[in-house]
């Protein structure tokens, strides 16, 4: 039986154990006094329960087309030459070699290609999502070691990268900035991040650390990491009459295709871009210069173009977390209880882009101080733009936070883990908002007892077995809940025999983590249909409005919209139904979606079939389409998901390599929609975070600016052999003030990870690493 | 990639005779030479494919084996009387690349590996004297964590990428060679050169010499050998330091012991020095770390690589310690 056979049957079993609930219509407003999402109140259906991704046949039997995989009649094969200074001219540039190796069709620089505007940089603008605000092969100056320079269009992709290698560069360098020392040298600024300032000060933070009868005050480090989705960067485009029609692999789409069109002077509609499968993003799968370079090609000369990034190329051109310095001091009196919070630091960025690393979010909310002081700045250097990689700024600030917390806990000898439930705050310590939702000290009671954690010895150093020393840490995770606005959703029915099937699009990405059937299991309960009467569409810029798979917020943005297209719907069905209809008179506030129609909320038998109201109205289908309602719920709550995160290591006493033995994550991110799907969230990002701790670093060599180990065998991840058992629990606790009572899960994995590891380092070892990644000679 | 000629060699004397010309290649599994042609730092303008000539592992007349050039490293590793006399050598072959890659690889083209300095790989942006000789020499000075400690010279500071061939150097093979100048053979510690003013040139085989055979003369105290590597993750990574070590006892003394580093050296590292302070000595940690100390008492440390020194002593004090006792230091 097919993994999407056996999901079905699991689903519709568990659907008609449901069917006797009705569900009604969820209120659409979210603020004090609202009613919760109904489907909160459904405990028994399809809801939580594991579903396997219903996409995942397709995935594994290699069916599912993902970018580079599209073909268009005449394409041609795109490759890319890099700049190999980091900032100055290109003096002297040679095609013609390139242009007369075999099957070569266009050689592109700047001489040639068509005039773009540069793309609206992310965060200047509703729909930009470009890299930085740089114009893209528009002029002779180098901005960064690894910038495209030229592109190849040839028959095959053998022959372009042949033909690629074969253009001849002289630069004139100008003065640059590739060093962390010179970048500082330059001068900081305050970060300012989506407009914000990244400061929050509250009280007498210096002054209170002084006075604390304990006290840490230290600095730590985080290196620049690459993201390496499995599946490279990739576009296969064609102008079709003026049309743009782009095949990508996007965690953005509707905003890609905005973009595209601001760059090429089109209107939004112009350009059409898909996305229905795509093999991982973490932040990556946006819009870089190699769909713009392959756009512009494919017009100058006339052919469809597929580009498909070499690893190397992804290095170059894809930018990645950027690197930090953060300091953290925490004051506390005798009994643990923190007097003074101070968390500040320095991140670095480019002088054409706007993403510092917001190292500083999950410190806002995560503990109780009278004193705060959260502080980020920036200093900028000639490189790649940097961007999001999974948690920006949690992964990083949670790693120097939660370490200082073990080191502070070791200061007072207080268990970590009561440390942390000490400093519990019981409104946000910066807004004084009260939670929406919370419930960590659960999670570190369960986890604490699932993992063991009496058996830790107290002091460090103390329990080896053979070679290895043993030891086990703890730490907090945490990633806020958003809701971002435009997203919109369009229901359609249509009538299928006796039945309906049901289309809901949502211009959603699918990036791999099981949206499209998360969408489909929630829609499913939400109009009372089996799961396989509900198609889910996605990943396509035809579908209006707009979402993004990004600050994990993306399930909260479809379950926002659905709800209202839902609720629209159901007035259109009752127009339709009439008066000849069961369900005559009644208003929309008095019926819900059950069993395949609708039927009265306090008198169930009084229904009718969504195919019986259709077919008394001569319909074959009907739809509605509605934007979700404004995140209101943001205004009034603190919202945020938290983990308890524990973690055993095995530190070699000859050779200092630590192996990870065992990894709990207990976790509080509202009601968990999928327990498989988020399971494997939970634990990917588990494992990222373990790859951050211990071996993630992009050499980037401070003498040009150049990325030295642009390859998955030089930039270590983990492999299967570094990777334990990954136990994952989670409290299900709604929270009753979001969609479906859900929380996002696709970034909370990561956080917390790397401070757990380094903190059961310490307790292995006694030795104290505040610099990542820890490997081996840190620890002989 | 650019473009070359591809042939398949029907049998030995084809592919010397194919061979003879200029900037050949000969491909084994193509585990590093592909890598290489992709990246551009080998551009061969024909490439002659020897994988398929026979291949096989056999006693030979000395006592020992004889092992084609064309064996897959798989094989080797798992064949009997390897493991079963020769340990230290299945231990190694395991210890490295992934399983899909030593299914093709061959132990010819295990030895003519090249190194993996990314500076030597990064053909378009940056210096190498290896690759390029005279350009220069980036590493030197930039990220060297990988990078040697003993036995570099100021034009190159590359270390050897292979597990298998530190095992090699230890067991004191001898490599079977052919070349237009006829047939030769030669101690494995003479195969592969140190740096110098030439690094471009890792080996000392002559254009157009085909490596047709690795020969394990009989060492009985082989039987008692290991390898150990020590990386930056459990799988898939080159080794920082690796310890090829086989130890005969004599009552509490050392009767006879073979050392060789991995990781550390523009060459596996047959460590003599250490081998003849421990040479009769009685075993003892203490032993062990000053014979480790007397080998790397040359050493000269680059930016990134200082550890390697007391890892490498560490680990080797360790290996000894459990082949003399049994028992992990």
């Amino acid at each position: 039986m097919s993994i999407v056979d056996t999901a079905k049957q699991t689903a519709q079993g568990l659907m008609q154990g449901a069917l006797e609930k009705l569900v009604p219509l969820a209120p659409d407003s979210w603020i004090p006094g609202g009613v919760p999402d109904p489907l909160i109140a459904r405990k028994h259906g399809l809801i939580g329960s594991p579903v396997s991704r219903l996409d995942g046949r397709l995935k594994v039997t290699g069916a599912a087309p993902f970018a580079a995989e599209y073909r268009f009649d005449n394409m041609v094969y795109a490759a890319l030459t890099y700049a190999t200074i980091a900032r100055g001219r290109i003096a002297a540039l040679e095609t013609a070699a390139a242009e007369a190796a075999p099957g070569v069709v266009l050689v592109m620089t700047y001489r040639n290609a068509p005039r773009m505007a540069p793309p609206p940089a992310f965060g200047s603008s509703p729909g930009g999502v470009g890299p930085a605000d740089l114009p893209i092969l528009q002029d002779d100056r180098i901005h960064w070691n690894g910038q495209p320079i030229a592109c190849v269009l040839a028959e095959t992709q053998e022959q372009a990268d042949h033909a690629a290698a074969l253009i001849a560069i002289t630069y004139a360098e100008e003065p640059s900035t590739t060093s962390l020392t010179g970048a500082k040298a330059n001068g900081i600024e305050q970060a300012l991040f989506m407009g914000q300032k990244l400061l929050n000060e509250i009280g007498d933070p210096e002054g209170a650390l002084a006075a604390a009868p304990y006290r840490v005050d230290q600095v730590y480090r985080t290196p620049r990491h690459s993201h390496n989705p499995i599946e490279p960067h990739a576009a296969t485009l064609a102008w079709i009459g003026d049309e743009l029609v782009i095949h990508d692999a996007s965690q953005m789409v509707s905003q890609q295709a905005q973009t595209m069109a601001d760059v090429f002077g089109l209107k939004a509609e112009q350009v059409r871009l898909t996305s229905p499968y795509v093999g991982g993003g973490f932040g990556s799968k946006g819009l870089w210069d190699h769909q713009v370079i392959a756009a512009a090609a494919a017009k100058l000369s006339g052919r469809p173009v597929r580009i498909a990034l070499s690893r190397e190329g992804v290095y170059r051109t894809v930018g990645g977390r950027t690197l930090t310095e953060q300091r953290v001091a925490i004051g506390a009196d005798a009994d643990g209880r923190f007097q003074s919070l101070i968390h500040t630091g320095l991140a670095v960025m480019t002088p054409h882009n706007a993403m510092p690393e917001p190292f500083i979010l999950g410190s806002r909310a995560t503990y109780a101080a009278p004193n705060i002081l959260l502080k980020v700045e920036v200093a900028r250097m000639n490189m790649l733009a940097n961007t999001f990689m999974r948690a920006p700024g949690e992964a990083v600030g949670t790693f120097a936070l939660e370490s200082a917390i073990d080191e502070l806990a070791t200061e007072l000898g207080i268990d970590p883990v009561e440390l942390r439930i000490r400093n519990e705050p019981d409104k946000d310590p910066i807004s004084g908002l009260p939670f929406s939702s919370r419930h960590i000290v659960e999670a570190w009671r369960q986890g604490a007892a699932r993992f063991g954690w009496d058996s830790r010895a107290p002091a460090p150093a103390m329990r080896q077995e053979g070679e290895w020393r043993i030891g086990m840490g703890c730490a907090t995770g945490t990633y806020p809940y958003y809701r971002m606005p435009g997203a919109e959703a369009r229901i359609t029915l249509t009538r299928d025999g006796d039945g309906v099937r049901a289309l809901v699009e949502v211009a959603a990405a699918e990036m791999g983590m099981g949206t499209s059937t998360t969408t489909a299991i929630v829609a499913a309960e939400r109009l009372g249909l089996p799961l396989d009467w509900v198609e889910v569409g996605y990943g396509d810029s035809a579908i209006p409005g707009a979402i993004m798979a990004g600050g994990s917020q993306q399930t909260a943005a479809i379950g926002a919209a659905v709800i209202a297209a839902q609720g629209a719907l159901v007035a259109e069905l009752l127009k339709l139904a009439g008066n000849d209809s069961p369900l005559a008179g009644l208003s929309v506030d008095e019926v819900g979606c059950d069993a395949g129609g609708l039927a009265k909320l306090d008198e169930p038998a009084r229904r009718e079939s969504y195919a019986s109201i259709l077919a008394r109205a001569q319909r074959d289908s009907v739809s509605a389409t509605r934007p979700g309602s404004p995140p209101l719920e943001l205004m009034h709550w603190s919202m945020h998901s938290h983990s308890a995160l524990f973690c055993e290591v095995r530190v070699n006493a000859v050779t200092g390599e630590t192996r990870v033995s065992r990894f709990l994550g207990s976790f509080d991110c509202g009601r968990i929609l999928n327990a498989k799907t988020a399971a494997s969230q939970f634990r990917g990002g588990i494992i990222m975070g373990l790859g951050m701790a211990l071996m993630e670093e992009t050499q980037f060599d401070e003498r040009n600016g150049r990325i030295m180990n642009p390859s998955l065998a030089e930039y270590h991840v983990p492999v299967h052999l570094d990777v334990p058992e990954i136990d994952v629990i989670w409290t299900d606790i709604p929270d009753p003030h979001t969609p479906m009572g859900a929380h996002g899960v696709g970034e909370i994995g990561i956080t917390g990870v790397a401070a757990a590891v380094a903190n059961a380092i310490y307790n292995a070892t006694g030795t104290r690493v505040r610099d990542l990644p820890i490997t081996l000679d840190r620890l002989l | 990639m650019t473009p070359f000629d591809y042939a398949r060699a029907t049998d030995r004397a084809d592919a010397l005779r194919q061979g003879a010309a200029t900037n050949i290649a000969f491909l084994g599994g193509g585990t590093n030479l592909v890598d290489l042609m992709r990246e551009r730092v080998a551009s061969p303008a024909r490439v002659i494919d020897v994988s398929l000539l026979p291949g096989a592992i056999e006693d030979s007349e000395g006592g020992g084996l004889m092992i084609g050039a064309a064996v897959r490293n798989t094989a080797l590793a798992e064949h009997a009387a390897v493991r079963a006399r020769y340990p230290m050598l299945s231990r190694a072959i395991l210890a490295g690349a992934s399983a899909q890659i030593r299914n093709m690889a061959t132990v010819g083209g295990n030895l003519l590996q090249r190194t993996r300095c990314t500076y030597f790989y990064d053909v378009e942006g940056s210096r190498c004297n290896k690759r390029a000789p005279g350009s220069g020499c980036d590493a030197r000075d930039g990220f060297n964590r990988i990078h040697a400690v003993l036995g570099a010279s100021e034009a190159c500071v590359a270390t050897h990428p292979s597990d298998m061939c530190v095992a090699l150097a230890a067991l004191d093979a001898i490599v079977h060679v052919e070349g237009p100048g006829g047939a030769r053979t030669l101690p494995f510690g003479e195969l592969h050169r140190l740096p110098g003013d030439a690094p471009d040139r890792d080996t000392v085989l002559a254009p157009g010499e085909l490596i047709t055979a690795v020969e394990l003369p009989p060492l009985p105290l082989a039987a008692r050998s290991t390898y150990r590597k020590v990386r930056d993750r459990a799988s898939y990574a080159f080794a920082l330091v690796s310890v090829a070590a086989a130890v005969e006892m004599d009552g509490d003394r050392i009767a006879d012991l073979r050392i060789a580093f991995g990781g550390v050296a523009h060459k596996p590292w047959r460590a003599t020095r250490a081998e003849a302070a421990l040479r009769g000595a009685t075993a003892s940690a203490q032993a062990f770390r000053d014979a480790a100390a007397a080998e790397f008492a040359d050493a000269r440390p680059l930016r990134d690589n200082g550890f390697k020194p007391a890892l490498a002593t560490r680990t080797l004090a360790a290996v000894l310690s459990e082949l003399t006792t049994g028992e992990a230091a």
